[in-house]
C-alpha cells in the first residue's frame, strides 16, 4: 500500500503555484512548471484510480492523526474517477490558455492562480472531512474570484461582484451547516458523521440534508439557485470559462452525491425533493438556452440542464441510478470542457461569439465546426455519441424505478436540446451572419495551433470515452455500488473492528 | 451565556441579510462581514459553553473548553478576511471604472428582454438596438 500517493493531487500544484510566483519574470519557465505539474497530477490519479478501483477505498491521515480525530483523506472510487478526468481537463486546458497569446491568460497571475484552482478542485475530491471540504471549496473559490475578474473589465468587475458575493453567500450557509452539524453530533469527519447523524431525530435530519443541498446546490447551479451562472461564466477568458464549465459546478455536484449518499440513511433521503429539483433544474436550463443569443451565455444555460440530468440520476437513490450518475458526471465534464473550448475558438476567429454576427464557419474553418460536432451531438444525446449512453444509462435507470414523469421531461429536455444545438449550427456554422461580423485582421484559419490541438484533444477524448464505454460503464456501477452502501467507506476511514 | 450569543448570532445575520440586499457595493461588503461574524460566533457555541483553557497540564480535562470549533472558527475568519480584501479591492475598480459602486443590471438580460418588449418591431431595427445597447455596454 502506498497511500502517501493520495495528498499529491493537492501538494503538487500549491508548491507548483509558489514556484510559479517566484519565475513571474519568466513566463516560458512558468508555462513548463505548469504543464509539469498537471502532467504528474494525471499520472497520479490513474495510478490512484487503480489502487481505488483495486481497494475499494485508499485512506490517508493527514500527520498521521487517526480518524475521527485527525483530518483524513479518502480516495474511493468515485473520488478517483473525478480526479482523473478533472486533473485531464486541466492539463487540456492548460495548453490551450498558453496557445491563447495575448489574453488573460498570459498574465504573469494566470499560472499560480490557476494551479491553487487545480489543488482546490482535487482537494475537494479527495478530502474525508466537512471541514476541510469547506476549506477546499474556498481554496478553488477564491482562485475562480481571480481568474474570472483577471482583466479587470468593466464587465468582468460587474459578473465578478454577482458572483463572488453568491459565493460568499454559500459559505456562510456551509459554515453555518457545519455548525450546527457539530453541535449536534460533535464531529465534522464524514465517515465519523455517518455513523452518527442516524441517531438524530429524522427531523433534524431532514433539516440537514436540505441545508446541504441548498449550500452545494448554489454552487452546482440548481433550480431556483443559479441565476448567477449564466450571468458571471460568459465574461471571463476563453479557457477560464471553459474550466469552470467543465469542473466548478460539477464540483458542487460531487459533494450533494457524496452528503446524501453517505450521511443520510435511504430514510432521510430527499429523494422526491431531488427529482423535482432535478427535473425544474433540466427544464429552466434548456428553456433559457432557447432564448439566448450569445454563445457562451447559451452554453451556460446548458450546464444548469445537465446538472438537472445528475441531479435525476441520484435522486433515484437506486445502485442503476447512482452509476448512471457517475457515467453521466465524466462525459458531461469531458463534453462542457470541449463546447466552451471551440466557443472560445469561433470568439477568436469570427470575432464575436453572438449567433446572430457569426455566420458560415463551416465553409471558413471546418476545423472548428468539427470540433463543435462532435460535443453537440453527445449534449443533445444522439447515438453514438458519449452523450447518448450516459442519457441512456440514466433513463434506463429511471424506468426501473418507475419515474414515469421525469423521465418524459428527461426525454423533453433532450429534443429541446438537440433543438438548441441546430439553432447553433444553423447559425454559427451554415448561415450567413445577419449583422455584417467584425473582421479580425490576422486571423484567418481555425486559430493557433496549441489551441486547435487542446480542443482536438478532448473531442478525441469524447470519441474514446464512447468506444470504451462498456469498461468504464462497468467503473462507475463499481462506484455505485460502493455509494449505495456507505459500509464500506465507514469501515475504511473508522477502521472495521470499532 | 449561549442564549446571548444566539441572539447576537441572529441580529449579525438579520443586519447581514438586509444590508446584502443592497445595491452599492460597500454595504455589501459589509453586510458578508456581519454574516461572517455571525457565522463565527454560531461556530464558537456549538462548541457547547465555555470552560478552561485546553492545555494539558495546565487544568483538568473534565473543565476545558472545547478547542475544535475555536480553530475552526479561526481558519474561517481568515477565509473571510481574504475574501472581504478581495471584494474592496473590486469595489475600489468598480468605483474607478464608474465612479460609483452600484451593481448593474445584466447587459444581455437587459437586452433580451428588450428583444422580446420589441417583437413586433422589424428585425432590422431590432439588430439596431443590439448594436445600440452593445456600444453602450462597451461605455458602461
Amino acid at each position: 500500500m502506498i497511500n502517501s500517493l493520495v495528498p499529491l493531487p493537492i501538494v503538487v500544484p500549491l508548491l507548483a503555484a509558489a514556484l510559479t510566483i517566484v519565475f513571474a519574470k519568466f513566463r516560458v519557465v512558468q508555462q513548463l512548471i505548469a504543464l509539469a505539474s498537471l502532467a504528474s497530477i494525471v499520472a497520479v490519479s490513474v495510478a490512484l484510480l487503480a489502487q481505488a478501483d483495486d481497494e475499494s477505498v485508499v485512506i490517508m491521515d493527514a500527520g498521521g492523526w487517526a480518524a475521527p480525530l485527525g483530518v483524513t483523506y479518502v480516495v474511493d472510487r468515485l473520488s478517483a474517477i473525478m480526479l482523473v478526468t478533472s486533473s485531464i481537463m486541466l492539463l487540456v486546458v492548460l495548453v490551450y490558455a498558453i496557445g491563447q497569446r495575448g489574453s488573460e491568460a498570459t498574465h504573469p497571475a494566470f499560472s499560480p492562480i490557476y494551479l491553487v484552482l487545480a489543488a482546490g478542485v482535487s482537494a475537494s475530491f479527495i478530502t474525508g472531512d466537512m471541514f476541510n471540504l469547506f476549506v477546499a471549496f474556498e481554496m478553488m473559490l477564491a482562485a475562480s474570484y481571480v481568474l474570472l475578474t483577471l482583466g479587470g473589465r468593466p464587465d468582468q468587475v460587474r459578473s465578478g461582484m454577482t458572483y463572488v458575493v453568491i459565493s460568499l453567500v454559500a459559505s456562510a450557509l456551509f459554515i453555518t451547516a457545519l455548525a450546527l452539524l457539530y453541535s449536534a453530533t460533535g464531529t465534522v469527519n464524514m465517515a465519523d458523521l455517518a455513523e452518527r447523524i442516524p441517531e438524530l431525530s429524522s427531523g433534524v435530519r431532514t433539516g440537514f440534508s436540505l441545508l446541504l443541498i441548498l449550500v452545494f446546490g448554489i454552487k452546482a447551479g440548481l433550480f431556483p439557485l443559479f441565476f448567477w451562472l449564466p450571468d458571471s461564466y460568459p465574461t471571463a477568458p476563453g479557457p477560464v470559462t471553459a474550466i469552470f464549465a467543465g469542473l466548478l459546478t460539477k464540483v458542487g455536484v460531487y459533494a450533494i452525491i457524496r452528503t446524501q449518499t453517505l450521511l443520510f440513511a435511504p430514510d432521510s433521503q430527499q429523494g422526491t425533493a431531488l427529482l423535482i429539483i432535478g427535473g425544474l433544474t433540466m427544464l429552466v436550463g434548456v428553456l433559457g438556452a432557447l432564448a439566448q443569443d450569445d454563445l457562451k451565455r447559451l452554453l451556460s444555460f446548458h450546464i444548469i440542464g445537465q446538472i438537472g440530468y445528475m441531479i435525476f440520476g441520484l435522486g433515484l437513490f437506486t445502485v442503476a441510478g447512482v452509476s448512471a450518475v457517475v457515467f453521466y458526471i465524466v462525459q458531461t465534464i469531458l463534453v462542457k470542457t470541449n463546447l466552451f473550448l471551440v466557443a472560445g475558438l469561433i470568439d477568436r476567429h469570427a470575432g464575436s461569439s453572438r449567433l446572430s454576427r457569426v455566420g458560415g464557419l463551416v465553409r471558413s474553418a471546418p476545423v472548428i465546426a468539427f470540433c463543435f460536432a462532435v460535443p453537440a451531438l453527445s449534449l443533445a444525446g444522439l447515438p453514438p455519441s458519449s452523450g447518448f449512453a450516459g442519457k441512456f444509462a440514466l433513463i434506463s435507470a429511471g424506468l426501473d424505478a418507475e419515474q414515469w414523469l421525469i423521465v418524459s421531461v428527461a426525454l423533453l429536455v433532450s429534443l429541446l436540446t438537440l433543438y438548441s444545438m441546430t439553432k447553433i449550427w444553423a447559425a454559427v456554422f451554415w448561415g450567413d451572419p445577419e449583422v455584417e461580423p467584425v473582421q479580425v485582421e490576422g486571423r484567418t484559419g481555425a486559430g493557433p495551433s496549441l489551441m486547435v490541438a487542446a480542443t482536438m484533444a478532448t473531442v478525441a477524448l469524447s470519441i474514446a470515452f464512447v468506444i470504451f464505454a462498456g469498461p468504464i460503464y462497468e467503473l462507475a456501477e463499481r462506484a455505485g455500488n460502493d455509494l449505495t452502501n456507505p459500509a464500506v467507506y465507514i469501515d475504511a476511514v473508522l477502521g472495521a473492528d470499532r | 451565556m449561549t442564549v446571548l450569543l444566539a441572539f447576537t448570532a441572529a441580529m449579525l445575520f438579520g443586519l447581514g441579510t438586509w444590508l446584502l440586499l443592497q445595491r452599492r457595493l460597500t454595504r455589501i461588503v459589509v453586510g458578508l462581514g456581519l454574516i461572517g461574524h455571525g457565522t463565527n460566533i454560531l461556530l464558537l457555541t456549538s462548541g457547547g459553553g465555555g470552560g478552561r483553557p485546553p492545555v494539558i497540564g495546565k487544568s483538568d480535562k473534565s473543565e476545558f473548553a472545547d478547542p475544535l470549533p475555536q480553530a475552526l472558527a479561526l481558519t474561517a475568519i481568515v477565509i473571510t478576511f481574504g475574501v472581504t480584501a478581495f471584494l474592496l479591492s473590486m469595489a475600489y475598480r468598480s468605483w474607478q471604472l464608474t465612479h460609483d459602486d452600484v451593481v448593474a443590471d445584466d447587459l444581455e438580460d437587459r437586452m433580451i428582454s428588450r428583444r422580446r418588449r420589441d417583437s413586433d418591431v422589424a428585425d432590422v431595427e431590432a439588430a439596431d438596438l443590439e448594436r445600440q445597447s452593445d456600444s453602450a455596454g462597451d461605455d458602461e
